[in-house]
């Protein structure tokens, strides 16, 4: 090729700027954003769920979740007790999205318990993937590369929290991204924005102005399954013992 | 979408790993199985399944052929599976795979066969005429070398290889009982006495199958039955299959034992939807009764014909119990709900690409493949040769 030094000196700021284009694939990249300074997680309050499903549809659109799969869902749980032995049961029909129908049981113990990836600092879904397709971000996100994945399904088998499906079209795993192309803006996820009652609140762990700190501080606040020590970060307040 | 009872989570319901994903440890348990048959008379000497060495050398080629196939059919992008190899998670206990697999069939079962076969495909090269002589002088890689010396040398190696194949081929099987025993989330699957039961399970399948085809090629080519030989595999299967029950009941009754959080799911799951397969075809059909049957033929004299039956039963009886056990622990492995509230159904389709006919098609292609090995290359002793190509020009 036969390049002149003033084609050169023409070029090089274009072959700059299509640098820049392809670093702009990486968070850091993004304005106003650096993974080295987030640590993310999520608070539910389970005592503010209403069960209404609003967290649930707004995934599903902002996300294009298609039907029968859930990024983000609500469970419903109705505990009975007789003579000192628990009655479990529990319901979720098309993942709460259209929220449930009023129990009219007496003398149960109703709560609703919305659930999401966890988003964990060990994650077993991260650790089995072949090919590394399945990540942890820096700033403490647990994503796919869409364009890796192999489709295994190993990292569905892996999660112990159900948060993992193959999308039917594109045969990949997916699951919740919590809201990156979101939360790298500067916005909170669309499940957060749209609960009525702030049951789901967006945390930064390293933003030390966070209120979830004092949160933290002053709450009994539990993750799930913590006897499988994934380093879950989906922090639940008001959560009882019988929750899966 | 599959009928479920109590609660899943909404995810949960559909089944991730399919009766393709059953055949792979099945196939691979065949290859380490056969393999390690094959080793002993190799490595410690066990004059008596000298008849069965080739055999299964070629039993455990054509089934680690196969094996990776019903996984490349249930990925969701087969087209990246070659990521595997080019980059590697190294975190995950399936990245390994790729590796394990390919030295188990380059650096051993390939070299092995080659050296063991060396002379033969030599003469063959030298003796056949047209695409064969062709196909020989290929498979020779240029070495015509069948001194005394060179053979000497190529028995040497050939045992050297052997001794790194025995560890090997329990890497290859007791690795993919790693692969399911090292998933926490799932209490089905995870014990460290996984990958220690599949590959004693994969002994006892391996032994099993090469008895087996030993005795059906046998009496299609119409040759007697060695029965010394016959005896001897029967002897270690026997032996297997009771270190492997032993292994099995340690982790059942450790299970009822310990009565964690999970086992009321898992016990419900056992007296319903897994009865037929658990209880009935691996347990009692598929290990007691072969186990009693050897046990029948070790402790008693029969005639040859009795044992023959004896053995063919115990030997079919074994494939179909170990089929049962990957079945019971892949699929019984996704019935319940990861909450222990529920449990759902695995409806198997027919014609689906990872259905009933693709799984059948896949058990009986490593079957076609060992018919076309024996054909390249024949396992019989030289003398029987002859008997062959007699046989075989009046079949024709």
């Amino acid at each position: 090729m036969n390049l002149s030094r003033r084609k050169f000196l023409i070029l090089l700021p274009a072959a700059a700027l299509a640098w820049e284009s392809i670093k702009a694939g990486t968070p850091e990249a993004a304005p106003n954003y650096n993974v080295s300074q987030h640590w993310w997680a999520m608070l539910v309050d389970i005592e503010k769920c209403i069960g209404c499903g609003s967290c649930v549809r707004a995934c599903q659109k902002e996300n294009d979740v298609p039907d029968g799969y859930y990024r983000t869902w609500i469970e419903r749980y109705r505990i009975s007790e007789v003579d000192g032995v628990e009655n479990i049961q529990v319901d979720s029909p098309d993942g709460g999205k259209n929220g449930f129908k009023p129990s009219n049981e007496q003398g149960l113990k109703e709560f609703f318990v919305p659930k999401m990836c966890n988003h964990c600092a060990d994650s077993p879904c991260t650790q089995v993937c072949p090919v590394g397709a399945t990540f942890a971000s820096p700033d403490g996100v647990v994503l796919i590369d869409q364009k890796y994945c192999l489709g295994c399904r190993y990292c569905v088998q892996a999660c112990p929290y159900g948060c993992r499906f193959i999308h039917p079209e594109t045969n990949t795993a997916q699951k919740c991204t919590l809201c990156y192309h979101r939360i790298t803006q500067g916005l909170t996820t669309a499940c957060c924005e749209v609960c009525p009652t702030a049951a789901r609140q967006l945390a930064d762990l390293k933003n030390p102005k966070d209120p979830i700190h004092e949160y933290l501080r002053t709450h009994s606040v539990q993750v799930l399954k913590p006897h499988l020590a994934t380093g879950a970060k989906l922090y639940y307040n008001g959560l009882d013992g019988a929750v899966r | 979408m599959p009928t479920f009872e109590g609660f899943m989570y909404p995810n949960e319901i559909e089944l991730q790993w399919s009766v393709l994903i059953v055949l792979y440890p099945f196939l691979t348990g065949l290859v380490a199985g056969a393999f390690i048959l094959a080793s002993l008379e190799r490595v410690f000497r066990v004059e008596a399944v000298k008849p069965t060495y080739r055999l299964a050398l070629l039993t455990a080629l054509a089934f680690l052929l196969v094996a990776p196939l019903p996984l490349q059919l249930h990925l969701g992008h087969p087209e990246r599976s070659l990521e595997m190899y080019l980059t590697p998670h190294r975190s995950s206990a399936m990245a390994m795979f790729g590796f394990v697999y390919l030295w188990y069939l380059m650096a051993v079962l390939v070299l092995e066969i080659w050296l063991d076969y060396r002379r033969d495909i030599v003469m063959l090269a030298q003796s056949s005429t047209g695409w064969r002589r062709l196909l020989y002088r290929v498979l020779t890689l240029g070495s015509y070398n069948i001194s005394e010396a060179a053979l000497d040398l190529d028995n040497r190696v050939g045992w050297i290889i052997t001794v790194i194949g025995i560890p090997s081929a329990f890497l290859l099987h007791g690795y993919v009982g790693f692969i399911f025993g090292s998933i926490k989330a799932n209490p089905w699957w995870s014990t460290p006495l996984m990958p220690v039961v599949f590959l004693f399970s994969a002994m006892v399948s391996g032994i099993a199958a090469v008895m087996l085809i030993y005795m059906v090629v046998s009496r299609i080519r119409r040759t007697p039955i060695d029965m010394r030989c016959v005896d001897a595999v029967a002897k270690y299967l026997f032996y297997t299959f009771i270190i492997d029950f032993t292994l099995e009941m340690l982790d059942l009754i450790h299970r009822i034992y310990e009565s964690d959080e999970s086992f009321r799911s898992l016990d419900f799951m056992v007296h319903t939807r897994l009865f037929l397969s658990q209880v009935i075809l691996q347990i009692l059909l598929g290990t007691v009764t072969p186990i009693l049957l050897l046990a029948v033929t070790q402790v008693f004299k029969l005639s040859e014909a009795v044992r023959k039956r004896i053995y063919s039963l115990a030997g079919s009886l074994t494939l179909i119990g170990i089929l049962a056990m990957r079945w019971n622990v892949v699929i019984g492995g996704q019935l319940f709900s990861k909450s222990f509230l529920g449990y759902t159904t695995y409806k198997m389709g027919l014609w689906a690409r990872e259905g009933l006919a693709t799984a059948i098609v896949l058990m009986l292609l490593p079957i076609f493949i060992l018919w076309v090995l024996v054909k390249i290359l024949p396992p019989w002793p030289e003398k029987e040769k002859g008997l062959l190509s007699h046989a075989a020009s009046a079949g024709d």
